[in-house]
């Protein structure tokens, strides 16, 4: 329970911090902040999310639609295949999106050279952004849509049309209405991750809070307004995470029934002609074209960029994405355990605390957890010089800690979700049993818990390995000096516009990202059976 | 294979009190069924029997070895007790006879092999042995966590709502094959049910419990026809209350006749007392006491009427408004709300004073 209490404090450090750094105002920089910057970050925040959710819930919703409920060529390609895009993180689609649309880009290049077209419409703009980003998130709606789907739409549109509803009319007003909290659950998630989103921002020079805390810390060498900036942010993400587990709470309430197998509409032949067309443009706009630019770019480039710096890039992602992965599936380990010996409403409180993580911005958590570290390697520092004569000037802030820290808290949910279900196969009586066969605490442990454990562990430490080599905010700004990641590799290269020598770490960041898909099909595929 | 003793056990739970001076004798090689609705304590006795739960007062002893004292308990894995879950709890990690192994880890592996295969035979999945749990039938599973309690071999088993998740047919065909095992193992065994058809057709001796308390422990012919009080009358077996009145020490009167027989002696509050004269008695009549007959005086309305097969079920409007049922061959078929002809036929009494 201790235990427990103390991860969930873990998690409402970033948060107090935050907004405890009003105490500290500074006038010039907080008065710029208030009538520059601050309208521009919320209109530009606003339109941001109202585009990306718009997007990612007509992608989604018809994706999954057609998928889940519709026959065409290739349904059950793309019924997998549609997920893909989660393999790449936004800021990869971002730079290769501006690489090919740019108006130096191959395409305009080729429009305005061979046939003398031009005036396309700008891609570093709003809508390029929105764009982007709708491509990138919405396999978060189409996941779990098409999940609803499956499970409740044949009997929602069967019972309709039983009610001599049309099939248009029992879509639009039997099985949408129906899913409606799932398609909101995964609207939350793919908005949650706008509003975190920094590399694509940056890539766009679309000012958010995400950049704007980066450039305070980095540029205006002001940490009290980035954390005030992420304070303002972080209000905003908790009003998505209000509905996000509003939703998810009506979800357990919604569920009706048990699909009666897979009947699938069969369209005519115009029809899943063009169903096929509209999914096939989505996964190779979303998908094949990005990876293959990125390819192709990796090619130019392979025989120069190949060198020991690019492995040193490669080695410090794969060691922090495995110590932190490590670190991640034993806290989520230990949490859920503590759940599990002491189950009641206080712990369920704080196992939903601390797993809140996964809502907080990169950018909000470095600067949240850097501040408290800091200081208390001050107090460090001059403890130990009063008392021990220590000459030095950092002890903590030098190392991975914070970095550590900030995995731990985004990336707990990630972690805990497949261990803690998993732990809920181990029943009570699948404890008792083995105790009445005559196993011991350590035979219980080893001979049971860990055998039925180990997908799950394997699952979570996957997902979180692979989130971590992701991730940039956090790594950019609170690595060690040195500790040049993959990721920080993709920032500097796109930030000067090199988008060719940019291509190698991403294509490694998006091959890793494709396992996880993997494994998540894998084993829906298996619960199947 | 030993003598299961239960010695005034109660325990409470959060201040509630689940089982009350619980007491019961199950000889060595017999098997015996807790029954009774649920929430009554039975889960409860069981898993005080198998060491998750302390108890209160009182003591638990099997095989004469005291293993549950109020402030002590022998471990769950030292007691030698087997388990059958209503959920069979079967290790989905494991094969089947991984399974019936688990709790062998001591043995040689021949030996281990040996038992597993003598087991896996025993209940007749021999050719299941590669099998995970989650490729097995429900009855499959269930033999499976049969198999597995009773491998190493203990001195008990015990078997919480063993066929509840099967299906009727299932069932009953599953709890004969269940008692021959356990009779072929010579094993003591202790079986909690809602089910008294499951615990007459399994059970040597049946506890009826309610509210915590064992109401009755008897053999399931006499929970039947010598019901100890009201509420066992009522949960076992199906059956009507009449009122009546006492003439003397082996005569009562209802509205069908005098009935002969020993009046049992009811112990209430107040003591133990003889009702025996004048004094007004309710009285169980079973389907079986009332029988059909054309020739009779003695008219009934046919009120309801459920069709089994072989016989019909009626429920029948006694001319004072009181009802009784009937249980009458099946060619004997009359309307709701005939009047038919009745006789009473039962040879003994059982009885109930009034409150």
């Amino acid at each position: 329970m201790l235990f427990a209490l103390a991860v969930a404090a873990l998690v409402l450090v970033p948060v107090v911090v935050t907004f405890s750094s009003y105490a500290e105002i500074d006038r010039d920089i907080l008065g710029h902040l208030v009538e520059f910057a601050l309208p521009e970050l919320v209109v530009n925040t606003f339109w941001l999310a109202l585009g990306v959710g718009i997007g990612v819930s007509v992608l989604g919703v018809s994706l999954a639609w057609l998928t889940a409920m519709c026959e065409f060529p290739g349904r059950r390609l793309f019924e997998w295949a549609l997920l893909l895009p989660l393999a790449l993180p936004a800021y990869v689609t971002a730079f290769v999106a501006i690489g090919l649309l740019d108006f130096t880009g191959p395409l305009q290049t080729w429009l305005r050279d061979g046939w003398g077209i031009t005036g396309l419409p700008e891609i570093r703009s709003r809508g390029g952004v929105i764009l982007v980003m709708s491509l990138a998130l919405y396999p978060y709606v189409y996941l779990i849509a098409k999940n609803a789907f499956a499970t409740q739409g044949a009997i929602a549109l069967e019972a309709a049309q039983s009610l001599g509803l049309s099939r248009t009319q029992g879509f639009f007003r039997v099985a949408l209405p129906m899913a409606r909290p799932w398609i909101a659950a995964g609207l939350m998630l793919a908005l949650m991750e706008t509003l975190a989103d920094f590399g694509t921002m940056a890539i766009f020079n679309y000012d958010t809070f995400t950049t704007a805390i980066y450039k305070a810390w980095y540029s205006l060498f002001s940490l009290p307004a980035a954390a005030q900036l992420a304070s303002i942010l972080i209000l905003f993400v908790l009003v998505a995470v209000v509905f996000e587990q509003r939703s998810r709470a009506r979800m357990r309430f919604g569920a009706v029934g048990r699909s009666a197998g897979s009947r699938h509409i069969r369209l005519s032949p115009a029809l899943a002609g063009l169903a096929f067309v509209y999914a096939g443009t989505v996964l190779a706009v979303a998908f094949i074209i990005p990876v293959a630019q990125l390819a192709l770019w990796t090619r130019e480039v392979i025989d120069t960029d190949l060198d020991a710096r690019y492995w040193a890039f490669a080695w410090h992602s794969v060691l922090l994405a495995g110590i932190g992965a490590a670190l991640v599936v034993t806290v989520a380990l230990l949490l859920a355990y503590a759940g599990r010996q002491r189950p009641g409403a206080l712990m369920t409180w704080t196992q939903r605390v601390a797993t809140l993580g996964y809502a907080f911005p990169g950018a909000v958590l470095a600067v949240g957890l850097f501040i408290p570290v800091a200081a208390l390697d001050n107090w460090l520092i001059d403890t130990g010089r009063e008392w021990f004569g220590f000459d030095g000037t950092e002890i903590l802030k030098g190392t991975l800690v914070i970095m550590l820290l900030a995995y731990l808290v985004r990336f707990l949910a990630v972690g805990f979700g497949p261990i803690d279900s998993g732990l809920h196969r181990i029943t009570r009586n699948i404890d008792e049993a083995a105790r009445n066969l005559g196993a011991t605490t350590a035979a219980l442990l080893g001979r049971v818990h860990l055998p039925m454990l180990r997908a799950s562990l394997l699952t979570a430490a996957t997902l979180s390995f692979v989130d971590i080599m992701k991730e940039m905010p956090i790594t950019l700004m609170t690595r060690p000096f040195g500790w040049d990641t993959l990721a920080v590799r993709v920032f500097e290269m796109t930030s000067e516009g090199e988008w060719e020598r940019a291509a190698l770490p991403a294509l490694a960041i998006v091959v890793a990202g494709i396992i996880p898909i993997i494994l998540l099909t894998w084993r829906g595929s298996n619960l199947h059976d | 294979m030993a003598e299961l003793v239960l010695d005034s056990v109660s325990q409470a739970y959060g201040g509630r009190q689940v089982i009350a001076d619980l007491s019961f004798t199950l000889p060595e090689g017999a098997i015996g069924c807790l029954l009774g609705p649920s929430g009554c304590g039975k889960t409860t006795a069981l898993r005080c029997i198998s060491g998750f739960e302390p108890i209160q007062t009182g003591e638990i002893r099997i095989g004469g070895e005291v293993v549950s004292r109020p402030g002590w308990m022998l471990a769950a894995e030292k007691r030698r007790v087997g388990m059958v879950f209503q959920d069979y709890a079967l290790f989905p990690h494991l094969t089947v006879a991984d399974n019936v192994g688990f709790g062998l880890r001591g043995d040689a592996k021949p030996a281990r092999q040996a038992r597993i295969a003598e087991l896996l035979a025993l209940v007749g999945l021999a050719g299941h042995a590669d099998q995970f749990p989650h490729q097995l039938s429900g009855g499959q599973q269930q033999r499976v966590a049969l198999a597995r309690a009773l491998a190493p071999r203990p001195r008990l088993i015990l078997m919480d709502e063993p066929f509840s998740n099967l299906d009727v047919e299932l069932r009953e065909r599953l709890s004969l094959e269940v008692r021959d095992i356990l009779r072929r193992e010579a094993m003591t065994a202790l079986i909690v049910t809602h089910d008294q058809h499951e615990a007459f057709a399994l059970a040597d001796w049946v506890g009826v419990m309610h509210e915590g308390r064992i109401q009755q422990w008897d053999t399931p012919y006499n929970l039947y026809h010598e019901p100890a009080n009201r509420f066992v009358a009522d949960f076992v077996g199906q059956g009507a209350l009449v009122t009546g009145e006492v003439i003397n020490d082996h005569q009562v009167e209802i509205e069908l006749g005098v009935l002969n027989g020993h009046i049992p002696v009811e112990c209430g509050a107040h003591g133990c007392e003889a009702c025996v004269r004048n004094c007004h008695v309710d009285v169980l009549l079973r389907p079986d006491d009332i029988v059909h007959d054309d020739d009779s005086l003695m008219l009934a309305e046919v009120e309801n009427k459920a069709f089994r097969g072989a016989e019909f079920l009626y429920t029948l409007k006694l001319p004072s408004g009181q009802r009784a049922l009937s249980l009458v061959p099946s060619h004997h078929n009359h309307a709701i709300g005939e009047k038919i002809g009745i006789r009473l036929a039962a040879d003994h009494v059982v009885a109930f004073r009034r409150e």
